[in-house]
């Protein structure tokens, strides 16, 4: 069998744009999710069934459903009206941040929760308010046993966003297809798009295992 | 009559329909060391628990130098931060070194500057024998001197009052005395005090009064010899059988 690596240089340009393009809906989205998704942690946390049922309905919602068909919706019937026109990339990020939101909100809600209750009690009897408490001893604590599973999470959103490509978004899966389409060809465009799939993801998870270590 | 540091009166406190607390009334005066004895179950954690508020009671009211807990006006942090407390598993910070543990509430809490909560926390160390320790990180210590790095703790923050809550109950044998003097020392500086404790030791030397709790009640109370030596009640010469 032959391989092109031809082709994957014709398209190297146009790759590369991709790449940056699914990182930086990536970054955009983990960051914006990770905000959400404390937000509806909390929320769900609260004794107040005001605000924890609709974030428990908010979370089943987004981890019920296809991220696809969640794709769909916002690019369609969401962004539209409000925006007044199409745009992939906006609803590219609103996709993933309220889908990745969901996800990290149990994230924070178990990392929080695992903390042993006696330290929220010593800080409760240091004169801490419930704010105080959490910010200078239950988050620090909570943080650094929420890397990992952030880490996964970080990681099925960057493999995700490929999917993307079928709201044309211009990311790099979006340019694989049209290398394929282009040449007929299989093996250039998949594996590429594979291998610079695993080195951002293998990067990320790397970058994550140094700040786990570091804390 | 001078006011009581800590006044309870008809404290109730149920978990589900399991009752804890039955009707409890209480009097702590300034400086008084009250040490509270009995078997496990018998509600006197949740007793100390509920002075600062740990535990929500029921019914029944406490106050503390006077001002009621139980008021909506009134602000339990500012309550708490008047009230040490002295936990079974110590619960230092993990995350932070031993001067950080003591010097984040007076900083955070209180706004003291930095510096002078350094000075007064390293004070603190040298008064409970640790101060090699100061930028020690908690898991590094054995139990004995985490449980004094928590007292120090709670002490940085001036308290009027420190409660104990079996400080003494996660230690191995041999480290129950460096804490216990420590406890003592304070007790003879005149700290006002309760504490939870199986040391009957303790009670009866450092104790100005010792109360007996069986199942959610204060089923006797009396100087720690008056207690020790002739209860009058049967279920406390029950309980004192089995333990001296």
């Amino acid at each position: 069998m032959d391989f092109r690596f031809d082709i994957i240089w014709d398209y190297a340009p146009l790759l590369l744009k991709g790449t940056g393009l699914t990182i930086g809906i990536s970054a955009a989205s983990i960051l914006l999710g990770a905000v959400f998704g404390l937000a509806i942690g909390f929320g769900k946390m609260a004794r107040s069934r005001l605000l924890n049922w609709p974030m428990g309905a908010y979370i089943n919602f987004f981890r019920g459903t296809p991220l696809i068909v969640q794709a769909m919706i916002f690019h369609f019937a969401i962004i539209p009206p409000i925006l007044g026109t199409t745009n992939a990339i906006a609803a590219a990020i609103t996709t993933l941040s309220f889908n990745s939101a969901a996800y990290m909100a149990e994230i924070y809600r178990a990392g929080i929760q695992s903390i042993d209750p006696g330290q929220k009690e010593a800080a409760y009897s240091l004169g801490m308010s419930h704010g105080q408490a959490m910010r200078f001893v239950i988050l620090p604590q909570a943080i650094k046993r929420m890397i990992p599973a952030f880490g996964n999470e970080f990681i099925v959103l960057i493999k995700d966003s490929a999917m993307l490509a079928y709201i044309a978004v211009p990311e790099m899966f979006y340019w694989v297809n049209a290398m394929k389409g282009q040449y007929m060809r299989v093996w250039e465009p998949y594996l590429t798009a594979a291998v610079i799939y695993f080195i951002l993801t293998y990067s990320l998870s790397k970058l994550l295992q140094y700040i786990e270590r570091r804390m | 009559m001078e006011q009581a540091m800590i006044q309870v009166a008809g404290l109730c406190k149920s978990f589900g329909t399991n009752a804890v607390l039955r009707h409890i009334d209480l009097e702590v005066r300034r400086q008084e060391v009250v040490v509270v004895i009995g078997p496990s179950g018998s509600g006197k954690s949740t007793m100390l628990r509920c002075l600062n508020l740990l535990e929500q009671p029921d019914q029944g009211d406490i106050r503390i130098e006077g001002v009621s807990l139980m008021d909506k006006g009134t602000r339990i942090t500012e309550v708490r931060a008047e009230v040490g407390m002295v936990f079974q598993r110590f619960n230092l910070f993990p995350h932070m070194s031993v001067l950080d543990n003591i010097t984040l509430s007076p900083v955070r809490v209180r706004k003291r500057p930095k510096e002078e909560a350094e000075a007064k926390a390293m004070e603190l160390l040298r008064k409970v024998g640790l101060e090699d320790k100061a930028n020690a990180s908690p898991d590094s210590l054995s139990g004995g001197q985490a449980q004094r790095v928590a007292i120090a703790r709670a002490l940085a923050m001036e308290p009027k009052i420190m409660l104990f809550d079996e400080p003494t109950s996660a230690l191995d044998p041999e480290m129950v005395g460096e804490v216990l003097a420590v406890m003592k020392e304070l007790a003879a500086e005149g700290m006002t005090m309760v504490v939870v404790t199986h040391e009957m030791g303790f009670a009866r030397e450092v104790g100005d009064r010792v109360l007996f709790m069986e199942q959610g009640s204060i089923v006797e109370e009396g100087h720690p010899r008056e207690l020790f030596e002739s209860p009058k009640q049967e279920r406390t010469k029950l309980f004192l059988s089995k333990v001296l």
